[in-house]
């Protein structure tokens, strides 16, 4: 943690209830997930200077910018930070190169206007330079706002919410070019959201926010179907949660008794001390649940087999969603996701009887303390 | 036509738009931009000359300036003169009665500009000082002079205050509503006519003007 670009600490109790810790290094692209006023944009605004916790400890490569218990808090000024607001935020009655050029005040003045311009370029707007940013596009106005905080040569780069306010196919190719341009930037960036796909997209690692309080951090793949908790789990969206009992283990596999089913698991690497008896919850992301039309009869070695009847079937544009029913008393529900031409090939339709298998190395034990 | 009493006026509105410029900008960024307990009551205070008949506040300011009061003491002493029925007493009252005027506009306008805008310049590096001057002052500014030219056509119209507390002295407080005052009495239509005519012409231009900056400022956040 010492050695850490950045590092953020922020603790209070009201009136927006913080206790975060986090830290990134050069290069690596943090996103800050959780719902809407789960506190992500404080965050950002508290490293930026624009919001004051009562507690809190930002450093960043080494400068202290903010100490509450030493009574530092450097203004957002003298702080050099680059931050894209949620609506940008572009300077209305100045052109797009005025925009950039305010932001390189450190620069001499006649070195001003050609770095302006190369930024410009760099975020693919040369020949709008002249322009104000009613006269651009959302995408356009979006690269200016980048280009902007890039300008103040930034120790650390904020970006809050930076795609909601344009359309989806101009969201698609910003990624791109944000993802390249953040792979050529050794910086610590920030990245908010609540949108994630959009994060795993982006950002190397992610860090689930829920009231303000940090409740997992990690690789986007491993937040999104690892969760820590049950609630983790829920913020998500993983819809697949459920409770069970462990009936035995060894080294390299746990069996859980599932309201009387059996289920096969793959233990977690490091995991250890579970006992017989034991109540888990668990977990499957809707792309670890497979399906098919085959008769529960048919001799199969795949284990956690189970019969089931589609209970709903949705179409989306290049997948399909599905809710199925287990047969059996407690009739449980698992959501899944399949390609939409393995839909259309099996003719699957809400009613059909299936068998669906939870794939074993798909199972996640949320082992809440 | 009363030339005296006409540049009295002009020099009591350029002045009074002189101190109020710096004041209502300070005034208004501080009632746009900040919340604290009590701002309606500081609002509604400074807003008092708007519904107030002017011989009340014309009372009070006599009351307030005279050589009995803090105010009026301090002045003889410094001055050797009262500040009741000179020009600079009246200087003073029509700076006071005109807050709302200058005030008013001006706070709506600071209070146009975007948070976030404000707060992207202060991460582009922005002092406060490089705040106001490059992001408030430009986009505020037809409020500012909607303010300014209120308050100029407003100082030249004002009756009641300049009455109480200036008197009618030639040269000294005798403005030219006073004086179209005094033609009336003295049954000289002609005079008094000429007078009021230009009264409303530029009353009719400086609310031109203002409604012209407010259709500015409607456009550019609209």
């Amino acid at each position: 943690m010492a050695d850490a670009v950045l590092s953020i600490s922020l603790r209070q109790s009201g009136p927006i209830p913080l206790d975060a810790s986090i830290s990134s290094d050069a290069g690596s692209v943090m996103a800050l997930v959780g719902p809407s006023g789960s506190g992500k944009t404080t965050i950002l605004r508290a490293v930026a200077g624009l919001y004051r916790p009562r507690h809190g400890r930002v450093v960043v490569n080494g400068q202290v910018w903010l100490d509450t218990e030493c009574g530092i808090d450097v203004p957002p000024y003298l702080r050099r930070v680059g931050l894209v607001f949620q609506n940008y935020a572009l300077f209305p009655h100045m052109t797009a190169l005025a925009n950039v050029m305010t932001a390189l005040g450190h620069l001499p003045a006649g070195a001003r206007r050609s770095r302006a311009l190369a930024l410009l370029d760099r975020v693919n707007l040369a020949g709008f330079e002249t322009r104000k940013p009613a006269a651009l596009s959302g995408g356009q106005q979006q690269r200016v706002a980048v280009a902007r905080a890039l300008a103040r040569d930034p120790d650390v780069l904020l970006l809050d919410e930076p795609f909601s306010a344009v359309d989806k196919v101009t969201r698609q190719r910003l990624y791109v070019e944000l993802r390249e341009l953040t792979l050529s930037l050794a910086l610590p960036i920030l990245f908010v959201t609540h949108d994630f796909d959009e994060a795993a997209r982006v950002a190397g690692r992610m860090c689930l926010i829920d009231r303000g309080r940090v409740i997992q951090t990690g690789t986007p793949r491993d937040v999104l179907a690892r969760p820590a908790s049950v609630r983790a789990a829920a913020l998500v969206d993983l819809k697949n949660v459920f409770s069970a009992r462990v009936s035995r283990a060894d080294p390299s596999r746990i069996w859980l008794d599932w309201a009387g089913r059996s289920i096969e698991a793959h233990a977690p690497e490091g995991f250890s001390g579970i006992a017989p008896g034991q109540a888990v919850s668990w977990a499957i992301p809707a792309t670890q649940v497979l399906i098919s039309r085959t008769d529960m009869t048919v001799a199969d070695e795949t284990p956690n087999r189970f019969a089931a009847t589609i209970s709903d079937l949705v179409h989306l544009s290049e997948s399909v969603s599905v809710k199925v029913r287990l047969d059996g008393p407690d009739r449980p529900e698992l959501s899944m996701t399949l390609p939409a031409h393995y839909a259309r090939r099996t003719g699957l339709v809400a009613g059909s009887a299936v068998t669906v298998a939870l794939m074993p190395d798909g199972i996640h034990l949320i082992m809440e303390v | 036509m009363d030339w005296i009493a006409l540049a009295l006026s002009l020099r009591l509105a350029a002045l009074t738009v002189l101190i109020l410029l710096p004041v209502g900008i300070w005034i208004g960024r501080w009632l746009a931009f900040s919340d604290f307990r009590g701002k309606g009551v500081v609002e509604a205070a400074l807003a008092l000359p708007l519904v107030l008949p002017p011989t009340v506040i014309g009372y009070y300011l006599l009351v307030g300036f005279g050589v009995a009061s803090p105010i009026g003491e301090v002045w003889f002493r410094l001055f050797g003169r009262g500040l009741v029925f000179s020009f600079e007493g009246l200087l003073l009252a029509s700076v006071i009665v005109n807050l709302p005027f200058a005030i008013q506009p001006m706070q709506r306008a600071f209070e146009a500009i975007a948070r976030d805008v404000r707060e992207a310049g202060a991460v582009s590096g922005l002092s406060p000082w490089q705040v106001l001057a490059r992001i408030d002052l430009p986009l505020a500014w037809p409020g500012i002079v909607t303010g300014l030219v209120l308050t100029f056509a407003h100082t030249l119209g004002e009756f009641g205050v300049v009455l109480m507390v200036g008197g009618s002295i030639p040269g000294e407080t005798r403005t030219v509503a006073i004086a179209i005052y005094d033609r009336v009495q003295a049954f000289d239509n002609a005079g008094a006519g000429a007078m009021s005519l230009l009264l409303l012409v530029l009353s009719l231009l400086a609310l031109s003007i203002t409604y012209g900056l407010s259709a500015r400022v409607g456009k550019r956040h609209g």
